[in-house]
């Protein structure tokens, strides 16, 4: 049954059941690469499409064939249907599996398959259509006699209409654009200023992302859990429900980490939230893989939200605890096959958690995109019980034309004790290096004492976190274990030093020293430190306690297992500079950390302060993206928190804002510039 | 003429008498055994301009120069000399007992940097601040002329106000000894100058002649003329910051190697670099214990060059993706960056490497990088260092301000320095090798040992686009003909059959590759012709 907890899982061969001969995966990065293992598994060709800059990835070079769609924006490649459908033509390919985003709930896109007598992988366009547009989802939903959210099931004209129906409704609402998904172009309203703020906001960014700026409102539900529950159906009118996703913690409406299964749901609750799921499939005569997603409120009474009609991302969890491969039961509903299985026979098996590593920085709004090369890259493979499903490798671009997401990281357990272990030592053991990443973050949630309780919702991070994520707060005895790895390491890293092969004018060391006085500096506090060494055994003194740190201190490896104190940790070694510099992730969380002699650091003192530069006057661009609007002119008067412009990355929209009230002393940025990370936008007097 | 008695002539009597109680005073000390004076002496020494200096100098963020000293050798490994000289001035009450401090104005002598040895001097700024007197250049001179004998590299640590002013010519003829001594020992043992502190006039040859000038950020400067004399002859304003701060020298004149935080960074670094290097030109780059595979494949690689050939990638990827550790010791890094420079190890073994940056104006040759990477290789060649070339070069930078200011002259030093090292020599051409930069590039017309081409190269005389104007001038089909001259020419091919590179290698391999041919390279033995001194064009 766990055939699919592991890439190793995959090496079983799938029941060699005549499908398709050659699959063209409409797709880029992990899914793609996730949708052709299985069909090398089934025996199954596949054709890669790509855009010019993605010639060389992962997925390109997995794939049997590869055709080149366009250049690096998405609506030119990605979204370029016209391109597509000729690849296909090129190619013979007679499936298409879209992944998730993209087209793959593009009912246009499913049409011109179908007239091509193209097989698309999914739904038919009719549920396409029907779960695809909330406002009529909803009302089929309804119908179905599945629990729906309160609230304004038209569109919405504009901000005075969208003020009108949220007072009838009653506050909060959530604006949401009618065509979205995953998180774009919605909104939270408390009060009508708000309203007109979110509506405005919401129609710009639906108008981006979907091209297609429909609003609607609803009652917004404080505090509640999102639930999903994945569901499988073929075209005989046969549909499973497969257990559900908890997919609370999220951050701007975006998943982060996600479980299955949810620590809130009894028998009763799953199966009554399963039958709604399936009742809506069938309602929509849907087949295919799908995901109905509810809100669930702390009574467990659950609403409707809305139907995935495609893959989701967060599948493999799914996969983990059910043992059944989606993709490959994907393509043979898509062929028309029957369901294998019976509600019976789908259970819980296990507990599996699902990580999103993102190319992001967490200490900004809990991860604002990051870009870069990967210099290193590393993923946990050699650990048991973990999945890591990726399209990128050592060397890859992430940048700013796609989804930042590096990784899926799924660890795999008995219980979810068990599996949250996993994911610890996952986190610890995954080596990335070139752009800042999303793992401090992901680490401090998995152990955070509300989420291993199960204590969660939506609205976990802001309320963990009030003040934003500031990285893992070190005990005393932490930040020993920290302190005495690092001064060992340094001493290791001495001693290496004066180790010369063959060189016989090197001085004869007199009796290698064994003991040494170091001060090392972490967060501007001082602590002298003993250390004394026994081969690979440091024990270094602290404040009069003890820390034994041993290890094989390979100073080229990323990884740094260590013993310390008995316990097995493995830390990594960012960066060690000769100045005595070193950042070390601790924890998930890097800390930098120098390391002196006691002579080095009694000089200190008389070092020179270097004085930073002043940030209040100077607005910078927090991450690579676009500028979509400027809305000062030099010699304008700002109040403090006052938009200034707004930066689009990644199809969201951030508002810069002034830290101070002041005069705007220079404009460096236009609309429709590209900035990247730290560039100047605007001077303040 | 008038006779006296003594009593008759006071002043005279009087002057006498104090002279002589002064004399007494601090050159008779009979009251002390010569043990004692020994001691007096030596603890004189120990506090070189005494405290309120020494407080001074801490107020300005510097160390004294006996700290620096301690920081930057091995603990308990320094051994000093000629702590007992004095200056021999007796002009303008120099002679006086309190203007004497033993060991004058710099502290000289011998230790180990982890355990191998090293001269070196620093320079007192609170005796005289600093200031260069006949017997301070003699002390940096005797130490020079044992670290020639004995074979081991120099360090000097300056921080001095310039000429004694008081020692006048004297003052003069020891900078000129101390040139002297910088030239004589020029390719014999590695010279380092650390710019802890001012250094102006003529004091700034002697960096300049060394192999290796540094810098401490805000608290150093290296001028000819100090901002007043510049302002009095040409009515610039200027400060010492801009006229020769370390940012000035290390991204606008190229007169610093590098810069640091300040003197504690400075001198940690100095020890890091020090392991780069070998002793003297007698011994081998140093081998220190590897932990990095020396067979690790670097996957990166394989896809770090952009199909188009006109995008640009950064070549310290390649760089640092192929040495140990990633450890990369950039030489000049903010100077003339179309060229990258530095020290590196491979397998444990010093190499130097040099490479061409597409990041920055497309990684051409001009006069600034020519410069540049000259030195750099004639240090390497002169070290026995071996040197690891990365291509990609689209040739020399054209126009007017290359060619007035000698570009042909400048690029030739290039040219000349990787045809007359004898080091072992490797190249690895990642991309574009166009025109008369890819023979300079460490070609194997020039000796190269071992040339590899990456997949992604491409040897030839210029681009396409320009190579299919000239040929096919005036003709229709420009595009067709551009296409057959890159499916005949952008690729490796045309050098491969020739043998101009010895293999076209996966990039992902390089690292291995290396390796393995600097183990086969390293009793490599060439020799030039006999000749009194080759003659660079300068």
């Amino acid at each position: 049954m766990a055939a699919y907890r592991s890439a190793a899982g995959f090496q079983r061969v799938l029941h060699a059941v005549k499908t398709f001969d050659k699959i063209l995966i409409a797709n880029r990065g992990e899914i793609a690469c996730r949708v052709i293992k299985t069909c090398k598994k089934m025996g199954i060709k596949t054709v890669a499409v790509h855009s010019d800059v993605d010639s060389s990835a992962v997925h390109v070079k997995m794939a049997d064939e590869a055709v080149c769609v366009g250049p690096a924006p998405t609506n030119k490649s990605y979204l370029n249907m016209d391109a597509i459908m000729n690849a296909i033509k090129q190619t013979g390919a007679q499936a298409v599996h879209p992944g998730y985003g993209f087209l793959s709930e593009n009912k246009e896109f499913a049409k011109r398959l179908a007239a091509e007598g193209v097989s698309f992988i999914g739904p038919d366009t009719h549920a396409i259509q029907a779960m695809g547009d909330k406002i009529e989802s909803k009302l089929i939903a309804k119908a179905a006699k599945v629990n729906t959210i309160p609230g304004y099931d038209g569109v919405v004209k504009d901000a005075e209409e969208a003020v009108k129906i949220a007072g009838e409704i009653g506050y909060p609402v959530m604006i949401k654009a009618s065509a979205g998904g995953g998180g774009k172009g919605m909104r939270i309203a408390w009060n009508d200023e708000e309203t007109r703020e979110g509506f405005r906001f919401s129609s710009q960014e639906a108008a981006s992302s979907f091209g297609d700026d429909r609003l609607l409102i609803e009652k917004f539900i404080d505090n509640p859990r999102h639930i999903e529950i994945q569901v499988l159906a073929d075209k005989h009118g046969n549909a499973l429900w497969l257990n559900e996703r908890e997919c609370s913690i999220q951050r701007r409406n975006q998943k982060v980490v996600e479980e299955a299964p949810s620590t809130f749901l009894d028998p009763d609750t799953r199966r009554a939230m399963g039958e709604q799921a399936v009742s809506l499939a069938k309602a929509v005569k849907y087949s295919s893989a799908g995901t109905v997603e509810f809100l669930v409120d702390s009574k467990k009474n659950f609403y409707f939200l809305e139907m995935n009609t495609r893959l989701q991302v967060e599948h493999p969890i799914t996969e983990c605890i059910t043992g059944l491969d989606l993709v490959q039961q994907m393509i043979r509903i898509a062929m028309g096959y029957k369901l294998q299985h019976k509600q019976s026979d789908i259970p819980i098996n296990g507990w599996a958690i699902e990580s999103r590593v993102y190319a992001e920085d967490p200490y900004k709004s809990f991860g604002l995109p990051s870009i870069g090369r990967l210099s290193q890259y590393q993923e946990p493979l050699d650990l048991h019980n973990v999945r890591v499903d990726s399209g990128i490798e050592e060397g890859s671009d992430i940048s700013i034309y796609y989804d930042p997401m590096i990784s899926k990281l799924v660890t795999y357990g008995k219980t979810r004790e068990e599996a949250l272990k996993k994911m610890e030592e996952a986190l610890d053991n995954y080596v990335i290096r070139g752009v800042t990443h999303n793992i401090p973050l992901l680490r401090e949630i998995i152990v955070h004492p509300r989420f291993v309780s199960g204590d969660i919702s939506t609205k976990f991070l802001p309320e963990v976190y009030p003040d934003g994520f500031k990285g893992h707060m070190l005990t005393a005895g932490e930040r020993r274990e920290l302190l005495a790895t690092a001064a060992a390491l340094y001493v290791a890293a001495q001693l290496r030093s004066q180790k010369f092969l063959g060189d016989l004018r090197v001085s004869v060391v007199p009796a290698e020293s064994r003991q040494w006085e170091l001060c090392v500096e972490l967060d501007k506090g001082l602590h002298m430190l003993g250390v004394s060494r026994s081969g690979n055994n440091y024990t270094v003194e602290i404040d009069g306690e003890k820390v034994e740190v041993s290890g094989e201190w390979n100073l080229a490896s990323a990884l740094l297992p260590l013993t310390i104190n008995g316990k097995h940790r493995t830390l990594q070694c960012l960066l060690r500079t000769a100045a005595g510099e070193i950042t070390l992730q601790y924890l998930g969380t890097s800390f930098k950390l120098r390391v002196l002699s006691k002579l080095a650091a009694s000089l200190s003192k008389h070092m020179p302060e270097k004085v930073p530069e002043d940030t209040s006057s100077i607005l910078r661009s927090p991450m690579p993206g676009s500028v979509v609007a400027v809305s000062v002119k030099p010699g304008d008067n700002v109040a403090e928190g006052q938009e200034i412009c707004v930066i689009e990355a990644m199809k969201m929209q951030n508002s810069m804002t002034a830290a101070k009230a002041a005069k705007v002393k220079s404009v460096h940025c236009k609309a429709g510039d590209t900035v990247g990370e730290g560039d100047l936008l605007v001077e303040l007097e | 003429m008038a006779t006296y008695t003594v009593g008759q002539i006071p002043y005279a009597g009087a002057l006498t008498r104090s002279k002589v109680l002064q004399n007494a005073r601090c050159y008779s000390v009979s009251h002390l055994s010569v043990q004692e004076r020994i001691e007096q002496k030596r603890k004189a020494a120990l506090t070189g301009g005494g405290q309120l200096r020494i407080a001074a100098q801490h107020k300005r963020g510097k160390l004294t120069a006996r700290e620096r000293l301690e920081l930057l050798l091995d603990p308990d490994s320094f051994v000093e000399y000629d702590m007992f000289v004095e200056h021999r001035c007796s002009d303008f009450g120099m002679e006086a007992d309190h203007n004497k401090y033993p060991g004058d104005s710099v502290v000289t002598g011998q230790g180990r940097i982890n355990g191998r040895l090293v001269y070196v001097f620093s320079q007192d700024f609170t005796v005289f601040g600093g200031s260069l007197s006949g017997a301070h250049a003699q002390k940096i001179c005797k130490i020079m002329d044992q670290a020639m004998m004995v074979g081991a590299p120099v360090i000097g640590l300056n921080d001095s106000g310039g000429a004694r002013i008081q020692e006048g010519v004297e003052s003069l003829a020891g900078y000129a000894d101390i040139f002297l001594r910088n030239v004589m020992a020029s390719g014999v043992v590695p010279q380092i100058s650390l710019i802890m502190g001012p250094c102006a006039g003529g004091a700034v040859y002697s960096p300049a002649l060394t192999d290796f000038t540094f810098m401490v950020k805000d608290t150093s400067y290296l001028f000819i003329t100090g901002p007043d004399v510049v302002k009095s002859v040409t009515n610039e304003d200027v400060t010492q910051e801009e006229l020769g701060g370390a940012k000035t020298h290390t991204t606008v004149s190229g007169v610093a190697h590098r810069a640091f935080e300040n003197d504690i960074d400075a001198l940690l670094n100095l020890r890091n670099f020090f392991n780069f290097l070998p002793l003297s030109n007698k011994d081998p780059a140093p081998v220190t214990e590897c932990h990095d595979p020396r067979d690790r494949l670097v996957p990166g690689l394989d896809t770090i060059v952009p199909f188009e050939s006109t995008k640009a990638y950064d070549m310290l990827d390649i760089v640092h993706g192929v040495l140990d550790e990633r450890e990369f010791f950039e030489i000049m890094p903010n100077y003339a960056k179309n060229i990258v420079v530095g020290f590196a190890r491979m397998n444990g073994r010093t190499v130097g490497i040099v490479g061409n940056q597409p990041k920055v104006a497309s990684g051409c040759l001009d006069i600034n990088s020519s410069v540049k990477g000259a030195r750099f290789v004639r240090f390497c060649d002169a070290f026995n260092i071996p040197i690891i070339t990365f291509v990609d070069v689209p040739g020399f930078l054209p126009g007017t301000a290359q060619e007035y200011g000698g570009i042909i002259r400048h690029g030739a030093k290039l040219l000349y320095a990787f045809a007359e090292a004898t080091v072992p020599k490797i190249t690895v051409i990642t991309r574009k090798a166009y025109g008369g930069a890819y023979d300079v590039m460490s070609s194997k017309h020039l000796r190269g040992d071992v040339n590899y081409a990456w997949p992604s190269a491409e040897v030839a005389v210029m681009g396409a686009k320009g190579a299919v104007q000239i040929i096919f001038r005036g003709k229709e089909n420009q595009a067709e003909a551009e296409a057959e001259y890159v499916e005949k020419f952008a690729n490796p091919f045309p050098a491969a059959v020739r043998g101009f590179v010895d293999d076209i290698i996966q990039p992902s391999t390089t690292r291995k590759r290396i390796c393995r041919d600097l183990e086969v390279l390293a009793s490599k033995k060439q020799t030039n012709p006999w000749k009194k001194h080759a003659n660079i064009p300068l």
